[in-house]
């Protein structure tokens, strides 16, 4: 990936960032940490990888993306109103009464949402279906979700495991978003899920470690997973849990926490002090 | 005057599927293990490119149909009721119910008459957790030729349903009725009668008509109504029922706990209170043994229904 392209992600990403603050700030609720430890993964799927158009987000040739984490919401919508879905001040009024932006993905109200998840487990499976589709209906569009590290504690996360290494949904790329803690503390001390690229590769995907902030192993991942055949991908991204807000990273108790004033402004120096940064290089 | 047919309406659902399929490729059928018994098996060697095994993983399976949906397919996606409806309730409530996604789940082997198997596998509480789920449409068909009809308008109809199958088999009563018309949320006189109502669904429908038979010759006029439409129900018939008859009289095999005899009930509280007995499980669960000893214990009979009819009427 050449240096422009790189400085263009990092800013988008900022901005996501600094979006999802925003919304959980203005919803006086939400899961502030697992979207910000998603946001680079975001940016780069809805900005360099998937083939969509916001002016036409029900295209019927369009790749798609289902957050099976759906409390990962805020940051999703910051990156679907940087990319033009719907406006940015929509992200002002997250979750509030007759809101475009519910507290999780709402495929029937929000453009640039396909499927409707939040229910740890179950987004992950309507991916595979949404998959199985496309293989019937010799579609080329290619089908991503997203997974908590927690939510794989889910059993049907593995049902659809089975199901889509035996339908051989190489369409199908699962990126599990492995920032290493969940609501009651780490990942390894509530339900360890360790060797977990052994634990996709015994389902059958291929399967690749990356930096999940890294847009330079984004990019080599999945081209990669585009070029796997007969089997479903999986990208298992590192993540810092809270990235990019200092006093949210690594701390368990952001998981779904709305900063108060004081933390918001903390928050909004230091995210635009880094976009400035950015755009100063 | 159609001929008589005693099959299965699992059975009939199975045919009707294939025939669905003639015409509509978008129908896809999913499984999970029980192909054979729910009799989507007639579909997958109809069109084996449209039917997907799913293994023994009903969760999956409901949010797979709800991915298919989301991509213009209408799945028919088939378990046991206990499973499809239980084991996948939230799957069936968040991934299909929440989008109102156009996913047919279909519950087969309901109610106590799957028999030896027993209560671990008699789910008498299908029908209160679909009715409990916003816009879902729940059908419970009484004869093959009912099935048939549903089948054909649940696929018409764009949104999720629930459809409720039967192991047994049932002689069919509308082969008699060349004026049968099928409409979704629309219930059917299927005897006409002044002393009081009898409300059926599914297999009771049956054992309702055979009951007002044998009450005729005692001279008692018994109304039967059909209700294969459990949500929406049709409110206006069970209206006009309380106000003709003054005493209704609920069959269904299914607890009486959020089934038909409490959808009728509320339906009469608001708009006409009536006095309403409950013919179901009656809060317990059921046993092993052969499916008609079964159902003639919990009063899921002709007979029994006579009985409270006379009971009721104090005859």
């Amino acid at each position: 990936m050449n240096a422009e392209e790189k400085k263009r992600l990092a800013i988008t990403a900022c901005k996501v960032r600094i979006g999802t603050i925003i919304g959980v700030y203005n919803a006086k609720s939400g899961h502030p940490g697992g979207s910000l430890s998603a946001a680079d993964l975001f940016t780069y799927l809805y900005f360099h990888e998937m083939q969509i158009d916001p002016k036409n987000p029900q295209m019927p040739d369009r790749d798609r993306f289902v957050l099976s984490k759906g409390h990962g919401c805020p940051a999703l919508y910051a990156t679907l109103a940087e990319r033009g879905f719907f406006p940015r001040e929509e992200l002002e009024n997250l979750r509030h009464i007759g809101a475009l932006l519910q507290g999780h993905p709402d495929m029937k109200l929000t453009p640039g949402i396909d499927m409707s998840s939040g229910s740890l487990g179950q987004g992950v499976s309507a991916a595979c279906g949404i998959a199985l589709a496309g293989k019937m209906d010799h579609k080329a569009y290619r089908v991503y979700t997203m997974l908590g590290d927690g939510e794989l504690e889910e059993g049907q996360v593995w049902e659809a495991a089975m199901f889509a290494s035996h339908h051989n949904l190489d369409n199908l790329c699962a990126i599990v978003d492995y920032n290493g803690l969940q609501i009651d503390g780490k990942v390894e001390e509530v339900a360890g899920l360790s060797p977990l690229d052994q634990k996709f590769e015994a389902f059958g995907f291929d399967v690749q470690w990356i930096d999940g902030h890294d847009f330079d192993a984004m990019e080599q991942a999945f081209a990669h997973a585009r070029s796997v055949k007969g089997k479903p991908s999986c990208i298992i991204a590192k993540t810092t849990k809270g990235k990019g807000v200092s006093y949210m990273e690594n701390a368990v108790g952001w998981h779904g926490k709305a900063p108060n004033t004081a933390e918001y402004e903390q928050a909004l120096t230091e995210l635009k002090a880094a976009l400035a940064k950015l755009e100063a290089e | 005057m159609a001929e008589i047919v005693k099959k299965a309406t699992r059975e009939s659902f199975g045919l009707a599927l294939v025939e669905e399929g003639k015409t509509n490729p978008n129908i896809v059928a999913l499984d999970s293990d029980l192909a054979e018994s729910t009799k989507t098996g007639f579909f997958k060697d109809a069109y084996p490119d449209r039917f997907f095994e799913c293994g023994i993983a009903e969760a999956n399976m409901m949010s797979v149909a709800a991915g298919l949906a989301a991509c213009g397919k209408i799945p028919f996606a088939a378990s046991f009721a206990m499973f499809s409806t239980g084991r996948a309730f939230e799957q069936v409530r968040n991934s299909i119910g929440y989008p109102h996604l156009n996913v047919k789940v279909v519950g087969s082997h309901a109610g106590i008459s799957v028999g030896e198997d027993g209560a671990t596998h008699q789910c008498i509480e299908d029908i209160a957790l679909m009715r409990a789920i916003p816009g879902m449409v729940v059908l419970n068909p009484a004869d093959h030729y009912e099935m048939t009809a549903a089948v054909h308008a649940i696929v018409a109809y764009d949104g999720p349903c629930y459809l409720r199958l039967g192991r047994l088999a049932v002689e069919s009563i509308y082969h008699e009725r060349d004026d049968y018309h099928f409409e979704l949320g629309k219930g059917i006189t299927v005897r006409d009668g002044n002393d009081i109502t009898v409300v059926a669904t599914g297999l009771l429908v049956q054992e309702a008509a055979k009951a007002a038979d044998a009450l005729k010759s005692e001279g008692i006029s018994v109304r039967v109504i059909d209700i294969h439409t459990i949500k929406p129900i049709d409110r206006e018939i069970l209206v006009r029922a309380a106000k003709e008859t003054g005493l209704l009289i609920t069959a269904e095999e299914h607890s009486i706990i959020g089934g038909l005899g409490e959808a009728v009930c509320s339906v009469l509280c608001e708009e006409y209170p009536t006095k309403v007995i409950r013919i179901g499980i009656q809060d317990v669960f059921g046993h092993s043994g052969p499916a008609f000893d079964l159902l003639k214990e919990f009063g899921l009979s002709a007979e029994n229904i006579a009985r409270t009819v006379k009971q009721a009427l104090n005859r």
